[in-house]
């Protein structure tokens, strides 16, 4: 009934590439967020504004990256603008995706984290003669990025899980990397399974960054 | 010199102040009292331009407050604001809340504004809350390293938005104490305040707005004492 034979050598050879594979995964979903946040604080800060075509743009993009499938916005930057005749590498591919993807949720995040702050914050900086930009700088968005600081955590270990669609686009992350072996010597089962591990290795590692990370910026 | 002249203030369709006149000479404490709604604040905002005005024209030290050229960045460093949600920043220590705006508006080193901010929590008497967070400290404390902050700046002018009305009753008196001495000192003060003791004792002109008109202005004596309006005479004697 059970005569499946493990074979875990295979794997266990391979490691050191499903390794190296995995620091790719964290380096795209990594990049990603940044740009995610960067990205995301631009259309949080337009979907304020409530009028203009910064507003619409930003809701669009919104509305298109948290309605969506992630695995359909990939393909739009693989095989979608590929139609088009620009063809982007399978690391631009994934890190536009993921990026697009995580901008819109993280914009979400930001807009609720701005209306959490009263605006008598804003008036206390402005009457001491700060700019709107210095007083956003300065004071809104530090308060902002403690109020989202858990949502973000949340988005990074979402990034470096959304980054095994990677292996549907040809990038050889970790999971295109497992499936790459995988498919070579048919131990299909043993190589997820490490696969698995790996990953759960790497998001432990991302929470715990993140915790020592929240103990360094938030002492009050 | 604060000059207002037939200032009126909309907010939508709601007139919120009628035409109001009133020059505030350097050195005067003046306090502003009325019902809630009457105005009172909204004038404050519209003496440093948080809001902006319909008509008339703020003045201030020769400079139209509210005129499109005007760089109010550097006219509000003159005039200090202290909010009734005391709004202390809660990402910064009490040293921090003081020392920041001295150095990002005015361009003084970490070590100028940092000896600024002492000087100024001294002053008020949070000389050992230098690095407590604001989350630490009670409101009365909050509400005088707000008045630490807004004189770091150096201001001109004191504005007070009812400093006391959101403080537990046994903190109201630090804070009123606190701003006793900046009239001693003789900073120009502009107070909208519910405490009439401090509006007595304290003022040189006391205002009574009702309904968005100056109904009175004089000196405490007469607002007190012997009110020409009968408005404001009605108001006092529900007031105490």
């Amino acid at each position: 009934m059970f005569d499946y034979n493990f074979h875990w050598r295979p794997v266990m050879k391979s490691l050191p590439d499903l390794l190296e594979a995995g620091l790719l995964t964290l380096q795209v979903a990594t990049l990603s967020m940044i740009i995610g946040i960067v990205i995301g604080l631009l259309l949080a800060l337009s979907r304020m504004k409530k009028t203009g075509p910064a507003y619409w743009l930003a809701t669009a993009w919104v509305e298109l990256a948290r309605n969506t499938p992630a695995l359909f916005q990939l393909f739009f930057f693989g095989f979608g603008i590929g139609a088009f005749g620009i063809h982007l590498s399978p690391f631009a591919i994934v890190l536009a995706g993921l990026s697009f993807n995580c901008a819109g949720y993280l914009a979400e995040n930001f807009r609720g984290g701005f209306q959490a702050i009263p605006d008598t914050q804003l008036r206390a900086a402005r009457s001491l003669g700060m700019t709107a930009w210095q007083a956003h700088t300065r004071i809104i968005i530090p308060q902002v990025f403690r109020l989202v600081y858990h949502p973000i955590t949340n988005q990074m270990v979402w990034a470096v899980l959304m980054s095994s669609l990677g292996m549907l686009v040809g990038f050889r992350e970790l999971s295109g990397e497992t499936q790459f072996f995988a498919s070579r010597t048919f131990r299909i089962f043993e190589y997820f399974a490490v696969t698995a591990v790996i990953y759960y290795a790497i998001v432990k590692i991302v929470l715990g960054a993140s915790r020592l990370l929240a103990m360094r910026l938030f002492r009050y | 010199m604060i000059e207002i002249r037939s200032l009126e203030k909309y907010f939508g369709a709601l007139q919120v102040l009628k035409g109001i006149d009133l020059t505030v000479e350097k050195g005067e404490v003046l306090s502003v009292i009325g019902a809630s709604g009457s105005g009172k604040s909204t004038l404050l905002y519209c003496i440093n331009g948080l809001e902006p005005i319909q008509k008339g024209s703020v003045v201030v030290d020769g400079t139209n407050v509210h005129a499109k050229g005007t760089d109010i960045n550097k006219l509000r460093q003159k005039l200090g604001m202290v909010f009734q949600q005391w709004n202390s920043f809660p990402h910064l220590t009490a040293l921090e809340n003081v020392a920041l705006a001295p150095r990002i508006v005015k361009g003084k080193s970490r070590s100028e504004a940092r000896d600024i901010a002492e000087k100024q929590l001294l002053h008020v008497g949070l000389d050992d809350k230098l690095n407590a967070y604001p989350s630490a400290l009670s409101g009365g404390q909050q509400q005088r390293l707000a008045i630490a902050r807004a004189l770091a700046m150096e201001p001109t002018y004191m504005l007070f938005d009812e400093a006391t009305s959101a403080l537990d009753p046994e903190l109201v008196g630090e804070v009123l104490d606190t701003m006793r001495l900046l009239a001693e000192e003789g900073m120009t003060m502009i107070c909208v305040t519910h405490e009439m003791g401090f509006a007595r004792d304290v003022s040189d002109r006391v205002a009574y707005f009702h309904q968005g008109v100056m109904e009175e202005i004089g000196p405490p004596e007469q607002i007190f004492g012997e009110a020409k309006s009968e408005h404001t005479r009605k108001f006092l004697a529900n007031v105490r």
